[in-house]
C-alpha cells in the first residue's frame, strides 16, 4: 500500500524527514509513534500526496504521488491533525459536499452519508451546525468525512489529540471496527497507549529518523524488560540527589533517571523494590508495571514522548 | 486559462469546478439573504442620491459628459462597474483568507482529487455567478429610468461589467492567496477600491483630472471597464477604442486567473 525508501522532506534549510524506509501492507494498522516535531506529520502529508517529496522514493497504492496525485487522493481517506470541517455548514452538508468532491453521484452520496452518520453516532446531529459540536463529535465527523469515498487507505494524523478519555475510547472503538472491516489504517500519534491499542506494527520516529520498527510487543521485548519499577523520592532539592540514589541501585537493572522519578528496568519489579528497601532507601511512592512503548521510546531517545 | 497540464488520473478544469458546485450552491443558499440588500437596494439608493438628487443640481453640456444626456445617464454605466468592483474584491479577500486560514476549506478540498487550479477556478466562478446576479439586478432596476440609449447597448455592456469584475476578482485573489494576514485587505480597500471607484471615470469624466492624472486613470483596468460600459450604454461606441478596452480586460482577467491558481498551489502544496 505504501512503500518508502530513503524518504526525505525539507523546508528550506530545515530537514523534517531525513531518509526513512516504510512498508505498509494491505489490511494492517500501521503507526508512526514519536514526539511532536519528529517528522510524523510531514511524512503523513507526503503519503497523503499533498506535499511533494524532497528526496528518496515513495509509492502509494502502487502509484507515484508526483505524477498521479489526484488518482491516489481519490482512493485515500484523510483525517488531518487540525479539523478542516466547514463550521458554518451543518453536519450532513459537510459529508455530502465532501463526497461530491470525489465525483460520487448525488444519490449514492446521500446513502453513504446516512450510513456514515450512523457509524459515527451522529445521526441525531445531522442538522446541527458543526460549530455547535463537541471536540469528540467533530473528530468523529472528520473520520466519517474521510470515509465518504470508501478509501483503500485511511490516514489519521493524531486522531485523538485534545480529546477527553471517554471520547478517545469511542473513537478507538470505531477505528478498531474499521480495522476489522479490512481498512488499512496509518496512524500518527504521540500517545503510546493509542499506538499499543490500535497498531499491528509501528515505527518509532525521532528527529526525522526511524529509531525502531516492529509490533508493539516486539518493540517492548527487544528494547525493554518485562517490568518496570518506578521509584519516587519526593521533591529533591539540588539535582544530584537522584544521581546519588542511582549510584546505590545501579546494579538492580537498567536505570532511567527522570526529574520526578527513577525507573528501574527488570524482569521482576517486586524484587527490585525489596532490594531498594534492603539498602535503606525510602522512596515515598513505588509502582511496578509492565513495560510500555513509552519505555521503548525513552530507551531509544533518552526522552519522554509527551513533555 | 490556469496551469493546464492535467496529471494522470487528474480532472479537467471543468470537471474539477463542476464537483464543487454543490459546495458553492450551499454557500450561496446560506448567504444570499444578506446579499440581497446590497445587490438590490444599494444601487437604487445610489442612483437616487447621486444621479437623481445630486444630478438635479448638475447641468452640463452633453459634450462634457462624454455624450450623456443627463448626469444620471452618465454615471449609471460606471456605477454598475463600480458595484462589480466592490463585489469582486469583497468576494476574493476575506472569503479567500477564510478558505486558507479560518475555515481551512481549501485544505480540506486539496486532500481530495481536486487541485489548486480547480479550487481557485470554482471560487472565481462563484464570484462570476454573484456578479451575474448583482449586476443583472442593477441593470434591470435602472432600465426604467430611461438612461439607456439603445436596447442592445446595455445587453452588450452587461458582459463588460462582468468581465471588469472578474479582472479584479482574479488579481485580488492572486494577492489574497499570497498574503499572510487579513490586514492587507484594508490596504486593498483604501488604496485600491476607493480610488478606483472615485477616480476612474465612474462619477465624473477623467478629463477633469488634469492631463497627468487622466492618463494614470486611463491606465487602470477600471477605466477600461467604465469606458466600454458607458460607450455601449450611451451608444457612443468608438469601436477601435472598444477593442483596446476589451483587450485590456481580457488580458488582466487571464493573467489574474493564472496568477491566483499558481499562488494557491504554492500555498497549499508545501
Amino acid at each position: 500500500m505504501i512503500l518508502a525508501r530513503g524518504l526525505r522532506k525539507s523546508f528550506g534549510d530545515f530537514e523534517a524527514v531525513k531518509g526513512i524506509d516504510v512498508d505498509v501492507r494491505r489490511g494492517e494498522a500501521f503507526g508512526f509513534l514519536g514526539p511532536n516535531g519528529a517528522g510524523k506529520s510531514s511524512t503523513m502529508r507526503m503519503i497523503a500526496s499533498v506535499s511533494p517529496i524532497s528526496g528518496g522514493e515513495l509509492s502509494i497504492l502502487g502509484m507515484d504521488p508526483a505524477t498521479q496525485g489526484p488518482a491516489i487522493r481519490s482512493r485515500l481517506g484523510v483525517c488531518p491533525q487540525e479539523d478542516t470541517l466547514d463550521n458554518e455548514l451543518n453536519v450532513r452538508d459537510n459529508l455530502f459536499i465532501y463526497g461530491r468532491y470525489f465525483g460520487i453521484p448525488k444519490g449514492e452520496v446521500n446513502t453513504r452519508v446516512d450510513e456514515l452518520l450512523e457509524f459515527v453516532q451522529l445521526t441525531d446531529k445531522a442538522r446541527s451546525r458543526v460549530e455547535d459540536l463537541s471536540g469528540g463529535m467533530k473528530r468523529r465527523l472528520t473520520i466519517a468525512r474521510s470515509l465518504v469515498n470508501k478509501p483503500d487507505l485511511l490516514l489519521l494524523d493524531e486522531p485523538t489529540t485534545g480529546l477527553d478519555p471517554q471520547a478517545r475510547h469511542v473513537l478507538w472503538d470505531q477505528l478498531f471496527r474499521l480495522k476489522q472491516a479490512g481498512v488499512t489504517l496509518v496512524i500518527t500519534t504521540h500517545y503510546m497507549d493509542e499506538a499499543e491499542q490500535l497498531c499491528d506494527r509501528l515505527v518509532v520516529m525521532d528527529k526525522g529518523l526511524i529509531a525502531a520498527e516492529g509490533s508493539p510487543r516486539q518493540l517492548i521485548e527487544e528494547h525493554s524488560t518485562r517490568e518496570v519499577a518506578e521509584l519516587r523520592f519526593g521533591i529533591v532539592d539540588e539535582g544530584n540527589v537522584h544521581e546519588q540514589i542511582a549510584e546505590k541501585i545501579g546494579d538492580l537493572g537498567r536505570l532511567e533517571v527522570l526529574p520526578d522519578r527513577i525507573l528501574v528496568y527488570s524482569p521482576d519489579g517486586e524484587e527490585v523494590i525489596a532490594r531498594v528497601h534492603e539498602r535503606g532507601l525510602e522512596p515515598i511512592a513505588v509502582l511496578v508495571r509492565r513495560s510500555t512503548l513509552e519505555d521503548v521510546f525513552l530507551k531509544l531517545t533518552g526522552r519522554t514522548l509527551v513533555d | 486559462m490556469a496551469a493546464s497540464s492535467t496529471p494522470a488520473g487528474g480532472l479537467t478544469l471543468a470537471q474539477g469546478i463542476g464537483r464543487q458546485t454543490d459546495y458553492w450552491w450551499t454557500v450561496f443558499k446560506r448567504t444570499w439573504r444578506g446579499g440581497i440588500i446590497s445587490s438590490f437596494f444599494s444601487p437604487l439608493f445610489y442612483v437616487l442620491a447621486m444621479g437623481v438628487l445630486l444630478g438635479g443640481f448638475i447641468e452640463v453640456d452633453p459634450a462634457r459628459l462624454e455624450g450623456a444626456t443627463s448626469y444620471l445617464a452618465f454615471i449609471v454605466p460606471g456605477l454598475v462597474v463600480a458595484h462589480a468592483l466592490g463585489l469582486a474584491v469583497g468576494e476574493t479577500t476575506y472569503p479567500v483568507m477564510g478558505g486558507l486560514k479560518w475555515h481551512k476549506t481549501y485544505w480540506a478540498q486539496a486532500a481530495t482529487p481536486l487541485e489548486a487550479r480547480h479550487i481557485a477556478g470554482a471560487h472565481l466562478m462563484f464570484v462570476l455567478f454573484r456578479l451575474v446576479t448583482a449586476c443583472g439586478v442593477f441593470m434591470l432596476v435602472l432600465a426604467p429610468f430611461g438612461v439607456f440609449e439603445t436596447w442592445w447597448g446595455p445587453i452588450l455592456a452587461f458582459p463588460v461589467q462582468l468581465l471588469t469584475g472578474m479582472a479584479f476578482a482574479s488579481v485580488v485573489m492572486g494577492i489574497s492567496v499570497r498574503v499572510k494576514s487579513e490586514e492587507a485587505f484594508g490596504v486593498i480597500f483604501r488604496l485600491g477600491v476607493m480610488p478606483l471607484t472615485l477616480f476612474s471615470g465612474a462619477f465624473f469624466p477623467v478629463s477633469n483630472l488634469g492631463p497627468v492624472m487622466e492618463w494614470l486613470a486611463r491606465a487602470t483596468p477600471m477605466w477600461h471597464g467604465v469606458n466600454l460600459s458607458r460607450m455601449l450604454c450611451l451608444d457612443t461606441v468608438d469601436w477601435s477604442l472598444a477593442l483596446v478596452n476589451l483587450a485590456v480586460l481580457v488580458s488582466v482577467t487571464a493573467f489574474g486567473w493564472w496568477w491566483a491558481a499558481r499562488g494557491l498551489e504554492r500555498r497549499l502544496v508545501l
